[in-house]
């Protein structure tokens, strides 16, 4: 079978590389992305629709407020507007980041509202909120040290411009919840009274930051601030968009990856009710506009188009199994982790166990189906999105609209659900600018059917991995190889960011070091990847590799562990010895749910630990398997050690969250191929987790201090294994390919 | 012009007797709390309450709603937040994106209506709604809060 790579736009002709939404899921890289500096004219950023998204109509919509320095704008009445780079999709970082500034800024709290600046915006400042792109649960751990200093700064503005006013020192006078305070003469004054001077002072340099210890805010389980709209319909979000003079369009691509258009029949649909054009956008893809969207989805439903299925018209999972399959034992293979001798330690080994596993493609199915709004003109493109890299998406845009950066802006809209899929790769944006383009001056928003959504994903990858342990006679394992076969992200999102072909990303939670790193310690090691990439769009999927990986390492465990005659958490605790924090985590996870005592009558557990994203997680699942084998998870205890914990109300509600996400994954979750085009088209053919097969989560958020970890991501990596161990322990099966709605565990 | 009545208006609309509900809501009457989801009466995000009960409006055609029959969307559950359920999912924090959490809450106050005190299993049978955040146990505690008139108790 020809496996030809994905079809992903080049990044290429971009006027600057946005490619950091997947290089920096790799590590935080501030200087890298420092060098992609450019300018633009600043005037560019304030000619926009304002609508009150953008920064500057908001400020000027408001009587007197100041920008004290690019992260904090006080108002006259002490409202505190805290500026916001990473997007909101539920995960939380705007009230998260907003905690961070606040903390500095010593400002009341009850008084915070945030904002959005727009990506037009960071590049005209010289990117003065540095990276804009939310995913790899980086929000705080990338961010926290530079937004903190802004708010620290601030501070220090605000306090030296009451003390100026005063004639006295600042080092006199102190502040707490917006009052500035001069101590020595009990004179007070608040944040509002003395914006503006604050704002023309130079800012001090290097002000320090508090110790932990002295965290007030930092830590609290506050609130969200973005509560409200939500209860009442309010929040706008993409899809929700309106425009003046706005039309409305419903797209098409063809179903087959790498499939073109060959023609359609305009005429047949162009009477239909409201519909304004009917338009080929790019090489693959049909659109109409009409009056409303559910007039262009009508009139499109209709449209008979002809279509060139491509290299890739007879595609099916099985050839894209069997492919993946062959890796499993090729020689050509890129190492991620490698202690000892590994292969020679297996043919010298009392006794062998091997495996094989295999993990699906799955699709984000965020609630909010795909769109854009986009206005182009000769001299300048606008684009309201949902997405989770405002910098990528006018990358997109700007490559798109055939203008330079600096005549197009984006503004980011309020997105239902991310998870990957609005970050690295702005398929979309090509499509409604090119519509856009047929149409000058009229704003067009382009809505996916969830049909389209569904069938034209950025797949989670699909892999598979030989697993092989060598054991000595007492049980003790003294090698172990771990062949993952299949496909890469990078190769498939930022194929610039291989390094010499090999993909580093494909290998996390199984590094030797680093945020995912293996918490094993095995004297003859060997990690590698067979890299196979079938033709089906990949992307950066909530959790990413850690999903399969985690799943291969933790499920084999559990099984060399049965194979030895051992307690899977005995038979760890003896190869984690010299992983403490790891160990922390599973051990405060077990003694939670009471491993080792009985559970309640026809009630299994299984465990599981993984690393990732710079935080350390570990879960123990309580599952019953019916006699008809339906599976039942009841109870999950998940720990997590994210270093510091900002808000732990809202790491609890994204630990339960990623349980969600992930069982959903491990339950239900697989999308197949059949003649080169996804067969799930909407829920009722991709189920996924509802109310009633969500299981209890007790967290235990346990931050030991002296690092920062992700929190939105690293709990999902156990969420499968955890499971997958409780019904063996329940069934003595081994579920080793996923989804398990494909498992046969009907009991005897 | 057909009319509609809801959230206690009359309100004029123009469009094709075949259009779900749900659309005109939302591209003819500007109420865009209620959303798009699926379009297959699936995942629930376009729940609204017709004579009180919870419709999916995604798959029900405009012209199957009488003038008289009373349509209540997101917007009009109640003025200002007051509505026990919203006092609840405040109290508790329960959206993340929130794009569901329109129709989840208008599930919610239809249930609360038929079964003011609904059992777990009560809950999992009458919302069925999809949420890919995972506010589902946090769903289920404001409905029991939501029982108990929407505000927690103080320790």
């Amino acid at each position: 079978m020809a496996m030809t790579p994905s079809t992903i736009p080049a990044t290429a002709a971009l006027p600057f590389d946005v490619s950091d939404a997947a290089e920096t899921f790799l590590t935080p890289s501030p200087v890298a992305v420092g060098r992609r500096r450019f300018m633009i004219g600043s005037a560019s950023a304030a000619g926009g629709l304002m609508l009150g998204f953008h920064l500057s109509a908001q400020a000027q919509a408001q009587a007197g407020p100041t920008e004290v320095n690019a992260w904090v704008v006080v108002k006259p009445d002490d409202t505190v507007v805290i500026r916001i780079a990473r997007s909101e999709m539920g995960q939380g970082t705007l009230t998260g980041l907003a905690q961070m500034v606040a903390e500095e800024l010593e400002c009341d709290w009850s008084k915070v509202t945030t904002e959005y600046p727009t990506p037009g915006q960071n590049l005209a400042r010289n990117r003065v909120w540095g990276n804009f792109s939310t995913g790899g649960s980086r929000g705080i751990r990338e961010s926290h040290e530079y937004v903190r200093k802004g708010g620290a700064t601030a501070r220090q503005m605000l306090i030296q411009a009451a003390a100026n006013e005063w004639g006295v020192p600042a080092s006199e006078c102190s502040a707490e919840a917006s009052v500035i305070t001069h101590l020595p003469s009990a004179r007070r004054t608040s944040y509002g009274n003395v914006a503006q001077a604050a704002a023309k002072l130079a800012p001090p340099a290097d002000v320090p930051l508090k110790a932990p210890k002295d965290w007030k805010l930092i830590g609290k389980s506050v609130k969200r601030l973005d509560t409200v709209a939500k209860l009442n319909g309010s929040q706008v979000y993409g899809a929700d968009l309106k425009l003046p003079g706005m039309l409305n369009a419903a797209i098409h691509d063809c179903p087959v990856f790498g499939g073109k258009v060959v023609s359609f029949d305009a005429s047949k649909v162009q009477s239909m009710p409201g519909v304004r054009r009917v338009l080929k956008v790019g090489d693959s893809a049909v659109a109409v506009v009409a009056d409303t969207w559910w007039q262009a989805k009508t009139a499109l439903a209709e449209l008979p188009v002809v279509w060139d299925d491509g290299p890739n018209a007879k595609l099916n999972s099985q050839m894209v199994a069997a492919t993946l399959a062959a890796g499993l034992d090729a020689p050509d293979a890129f190492i991620g982790n490698e202690v000892g001798n590994a292969k020679a330690a297996l043919a010298s080994a009392a006794r062998r166990v091997e495996a094989v596993y295999a993990y699906p493609h799955q699709n984000h199915a965020t609630m909010e189906p795909i769109n854009a709004t986009a206005r182009w003109t000769p001299g300048r493109c606008e684009v309201w999105t949902p997405t989770q890299n405002g910098e990528a998406a006018l990358a997109a845009t700007a490559a798109a609209a055939g203008l330079p950066a600096g005549q197009c802006e984006v503004y980011k809209m309020h997105l239902g659900g991310g998870f990957g899929r609005r970050g690295a790769v702005h398929d979309w944006i090509p499509q409604v600018v090119a519509i856009a383009r047929e149409m000058p001056g009229v704003p067009v928003k382009l809505l996916w059917s969830r049909e389209e959504d569904m069938t034209h994903g950025r797949y989670h990858p699909v892999t598979q991995a030989k697993m092989t342990a060598g054991l000595d006679a007492a049980g003790n394992l003294v090698a172990l190889h771990m062949r993952i076969s299949g496909q890469s992200i990078l190769a498939g999102v930022a194929p610039q960011n291989l390094a010499n072909g090999r993909d580093p990303v494909q290998f996390q939670g199984l590094t030797a070091t680093g945020d995912g790193a293996i918490g094993y310690t095995v004297p003859n090691l060997l990690v590698d990847h067979a890299m196979r990439n079938p033709p089906v769009p990949v992307g950066f999927w909530r959790g990413v590799n850690h999903n399969q990986n985690a799943v291969y390492l933790e499920c084999f465990m559990d099984e060399l562990a049965h194979a030895t005659g051992t307690d899977p958490l005995v038979f760890r605790r003896k190869l984690m010895a010299n992983h403490p924090k790891h160990l922390a985590v599973l051990e405060a996870a077990v003694k939670k749910a009471g491993w080792g005592t009985p559970a309640a009558p026809g009630v299994y557990r299984g465990l599981a630990q993984h690393m990732g994203f710079g935080s350390y997680t570990a879960a123990v699942a309580e599952v019953s398997v019916s006699k008809a084998g339906e599976v039942r998870v009841h109870r999950i205890v998940a720990a997590t050690d994210p270093g510091y914990a900002v808000n732990p109300q809202q790491i609890a509600a994204q630990v339960e969250g990623s349980f969600a996400y992930g069982l959903s994954a491990c339950l239900y979750g697989e999308c197949t191929l059949k003649d080169g085009r996804i067969e799930q088209t909407n829920f009722n053919t991709y189920e996924v987790m509802r109310m009633s097969a969500m299981p209890a989560v007790e967290t235990i958020v346990m931050p030991s201090g002296g690092f920062w970890g992700g929190v939105g991501e690293p709990t999902i990596a156990v969420a499968a294994p955890a499971v997958l161990n409780a019904i063996f322990a329940a069934t003595g099966k081994r579920v080793r390919r996923l989804p398990l709605a494909n498992a046969d565990l009907k009991q005897a | 012009m057909p009319a509609l009545n809801i959230n206690g208006r009359n309100l004029e609309f123009e469009a094709d007797p075949a259009t779900p509900l749900l659309w005109v809501l939302r591209e003819q009457l500007g109420l865009t709390g209620t959303k798009y989801g699926c379009g297959v009466a699936q995942c629930g995000a376009c729940t609204v309450h017709l004579d009180g009960a919870p419709i999916r409006s995604c798959v029900l055609p405009v012209s199957a709603v009488q003038a008289t029959q009373k349509i209540v969307t997101i917007e009009g559950l109640s003025a200002d937040a007051s509505h026990p359920v919203q006092k609840a999912w405040l109290a508790l924090d329960v959206p993340q994106c929130g794009y569901c959490q329109s129709g989840m809450i208008m599930a919610a106050a239809a249930l609360l209506k038929d079964k003011p005190k609904p059992t777990d299993a009560e809950i999992n049978e009458g919302i069925t709604n999809i949420c890919r955040c995972g506010t589902y146990n946090r769903v289920r505690a404001a409905v029991h809060l939501a029982a108990d008139g929407g505000v927690p108790k103080k320790a």
